[in-house]
């Protein structure tokens, strides 16, 4: 729970998410170009990367491995599970 | 000094050279046997026959192989062509059974994709509306 808002807390990573909103399953050369082009962040690869990897671990970011290609992929089950506390109280929420 | 040639490494000289003519639409320029299995083997688009040549090489030495599959695997093009229209060569390619890990995206006056050379490389296409 706590790896889905430090996740969010970041606008870079917000974008990227935003991007993988308008397609999913990019590489990571694609998501550079888009932060670049679109959003005027010009971010080394491997920056990128490290943003990649914190919504990796908040569950956010599923990287796909398709022969030798990688895709990143947007899943939004943690934000449900995250936002169910105050959207709709009743459900069973476990996490302080 | 002008740029009269660049490359790509690839697996099989025969089978990229089928790839670049037949699917990509590039004509053999040069055939030269350098010994050994190895061509000197270059392509030209039939728009600038007597433009920049690309060559076709082969990818034996050992870092080649490590190089290449980190650039695939971060999505990164080993070279970039242009296009008159990115979405109607990516129907036309895709129809032909092309591979493609970016599929046309447009950003301001620039539109790329992102096609498998069959070869162990990705190549970009890219049309500048700008330009």
């Amino acid at each position: 729970m706590d790896d889905v808002f430090k996740a969010l807390a970041d606008p870079t990573r917000r974008r990227i998410l935003d991007e993988l909103v308008e397609r999913d399953g990019q590489t990571l050369f694609e998501i550079c170009a888009r932060l670049v082009t679109k959003h005027g962040l010009g971010l080394s690869r491997q920056a990128v990367s490290q943003h990649l990897a914190v919504l990796e671990s908040a569950g956010l970011v599923v990287t796909r491995r398709q022969g030798r290609y990688k895709f990143h992929d947007l899943d939004t089950a943690p934000l449900e599970r995250a936002m169910t506390r105050w959207l709709r109280p009743d459900t069973p929420e476990s996490s302080p | 000094m002008k740029i009269y040639v660049t490359s790509v490494f690839v697996e099989d000289q025969e089978k990229a050279l089928r790839f670049y003519t037949d699917v990509l639409g590039f004509v053999k320029k040069h055939d030269v046997p350098l010994g050994g299995e190895a061509r000197w083997l270059t392509v030209v688009s039939p728009e600038a026959p007597e433009g920049t040549e690309l060559l076709l090489e082969p990818s034996g030495h050992p870092a080649v192989g490590p190089y290449k599959a980190a650039l695939v695997d971060d999505g990164i093009p080993a070279a970039s062509f242009a296009v008159d229209d990115v979405a109607a060569e990516f129907a036309r390619l895709r129809a032909l059974g092309v591979e493609f890990t970016q599929e046309p995206l447009e950003m301001g006056p620039v539109t790329t994709a992102v096609l498998d050379d069959t070869c162990g490389n990705l190549i970009q296409i890219v049309h500048n509306a700008g330009a």
